[in-house]
């Protein structure tokens, strides 16, 4: 920080330059992290001649479709990429719905076992990746989801982490909107819907981003328990082309594009859902 | 009992996805079983070869050097990117847009774009050494390189995420404080590690633990860019778990070193959260 803040407060070096000094790291930050994205977008309209040419070229000499229409000719990415849509679009429901109604519950009611419930649901966010993968796939071989979407999004239907962040999300509401609905005559369910989750917005549209990103960009579930390749998602299918086609890097960066640009475009037009979603976990502790 | 209808679902599916599995996988570990023949007894022997196992030390060791190298590295640079991103200068939204972008990219993508960019015969990065006149490097067909090329990679993912909780935690100080402090005296710097520092503490922690799980549990990065080569110099925990039960289905022994190895995180977790918690006895 002292280096980093030295140029800024000094005031002979304000003079010197017409722009904030800040822009000296961030100019260069920012391309380090932008141009690898506009390289693999660049590439992927390459012909294979203009990759192997030495020295290598960042501009494409002629915009070339070659890398597209090999991948849709030689793998079912169109395929992939409708399994991926309809993985995350079940995640998410499957996330909002469960994730709210275990939130509320641990939140606002009172029941036997709500805290050992509660207990048991945090502590499991520590057990370990490596360990699940060997039992889950046991697990999702014996109740037939084995080569079926359904190993891609179980998953991800619910999370210890979502139940966490909206049980912290409720709490922090002012119970009296809710006891006033109680006095009026509404039902447990009926408050939870048309009062609480209303309000609950942010916190839902935090858990849907984290879904989305999470579920669209998940690769070892369905890496463990899908071999057949109609039922490949994006990121599965991209590995698995990889490992086959090492080098043709134009149809590698066209995989990449279609399995990259539509979350970066969401990204970019929703930017300030998204970044305000990211900070919301940090904060919500 | 409404409590259990809304808490019930969810929590029994998580309880069913994780500690029904891990319940399962130390049964497993106590056998020997390819998943096809039916599983034999072997009782703790496969707990006694772990400890004898040098290609499982081997990816904790890399595993460790990656986490040592990553956490913190993403920590400082999180934080220095936030700080340049809570200046209120020009173009701040699109320097803002650039740097989060990456994080966003899943870490296959990620993977196989890496291993375009840091390619030694293709690579634009050998081709930026080229033309500032250093040789050219192998980068992850480099045993000595590869786990610190991996690091970076991950970085250029993750510190988006950091950064953006930095960049909030930041913007939360409340600005009395800050003017307080400098009303009394303090130049700059002062301010930094007496105001700034302090209040960033508790971020610091959630992300340290976060970035720590990250880096333990990494596994898409190095199956995308090296399938855990050159000469298995860049093999982790999680990979070395899946090589084990997918490539060679040894089922439980897979299941003792995940075992294992949870023993160990666990240990590690307690100690950081230990420690955190004296650093703060101190700060007061």
């Amino acid at each position: 920080m002292a280096t980093l803040s030295g140029p800024a407060g000094r005031n002979s070096k304000r003079r010197v330059l017409p722009f904030s000094p800040w822009h000296l790291l961030l100019m260069p930050l920012a391309l380090l992290f932008v141009l690898p994205l506009v390289q693999m977008v660049l590439t992927s309209f390459m012909t294979s001649a203009d990759i192997n040419r030495f020295p290598p070229r960042l501009i494409p000499t002629t915009l070339s479709l070659s890398g597209y229409q090999g991948l849709l000719g030689e793998s079912h990415i169109l395929r992939w990429l409708l399994n991926t849509v309809i993985v995350s679009s079940i995640s998410i429901v499957g996330h909002l719905v469960l994730c709210s109604l275990a939130g509320y519950g641990f939140a606002r009611m009172k029941f036997p076992g709500r805290t050992l419930g509660f207990f048991a649901m945090v502590a499991t966010v520590m057990v370990p990746i490596q360990l699940l993968m060997i039992p889950t796939f046991l697990m999702f071989s014996r109740l037939g989801l084995v080569n079926t979407l359904a190993a891609a999004f179980v998953p991800w239907l619910t999370s210890a982490f979502g139940i966490f962040l909206m049980r912290q999300f409720f709490l922090s509401l002012p119970v009296e909107l809710e006891d006033a609905a109680k006095l009026d005559g509404c039902g447990a369910l009926g408050t939870f819907i048309r009062i609480v989750l209303p309000l609950a917005k942010p916190a839902l549209a935090t858990l849907a981003i984290f879904t989305l990103l999470g579920s669209w960009n998940d690769l070892v579930w369905p890496l463990i328990a899908i071999s057949d390749e109609r039922y490949y998602t994006l990121q599965v299918g991209l590995t698995t082309f990889q490992g086959t086609r090492r080098t043709q890097f134009e149809l590698l960066m066209a995989g990449n594009v279609i399995a990259t640009m539509p979350l970066i475009i969401g990204f970019v037009l929703a930017q300030r859902w998204f970044v305000a979603s990211m900070a919301f976990t940090g904060i919500k502790r | 009992m409404t409590g259990w209808a809304f808490t019930g679902p969810g929590t029994l599916l998580v309880i069913g996805l994780s500690i029904f599995p891990a319940v399962w996988a130390f049964l497993i570990s106590r056998t020997r079983w390819n998943g096809i023949a039916p599983p034999r007894d072997v009782g703790w022997r496969n707990y006694q070869r772990v400890a004898e196992d040098p290609e499982l030390w081997d990816a904790v060791r890399h595993t460790f050097v990656l986490t040592a190298l990553f956490v913190p590295s993403s920590i400082i640079l999180g934080l220095v990117i936030a700080i340049a991103l809570s200046q209120k200068i020009r173009f701040i939204k699109f320097y803002r847009t650039c740097i989060f972008v990456p994080f966003v990219a899943s870490a296959a993508a990620t993977g196989i774009l890496a291993s375009y960019v840091f390619n030694p015969q293709f690579g634009s990065v050998n081709e930026l050494l080229r033309l500032v006149g250093l040789p050219p490097q192998l980068f992850l067909e480099d045993p000595h390189q590869v786990l610190v090329v991996i690091c970076v990679i991950a970085l250029w993912g993750q510190i988006g995420f950091t950064a953006v909780i930095y960049l909030a935690a930041l913007q939360d100080i409340p600005r009395d404080l800050i003017e307080a402090a400098t009303v009394d005296g303090a130049n700059r710097r002062q301010v930094f590690r007496y105001v700034t520092v302090p209040e960033l503490r508790a971020v610091t922690v959630f992300t340290a633990v976060w970035q720590t799980i990250t880096a333990l549990q990494l596994f898409d990065l190095v199956y995308t860019t090296t399938r855990g080569g050159p000469l298995d110099a860049s093999q982790t925990i999680v990979y070395y778990v899946y090589e084990l039960a997918f490539q060679t289905q040894r089922y439980g022994y897979g299941s003792a070193v995940a075992y294992g190895l949870f023993a160990l995180t666990m240990v590690l977790t307690i100690a950081m959260i230990l420690y955190s918690r004296r650093a703060k006895v101190e700060a007061f």
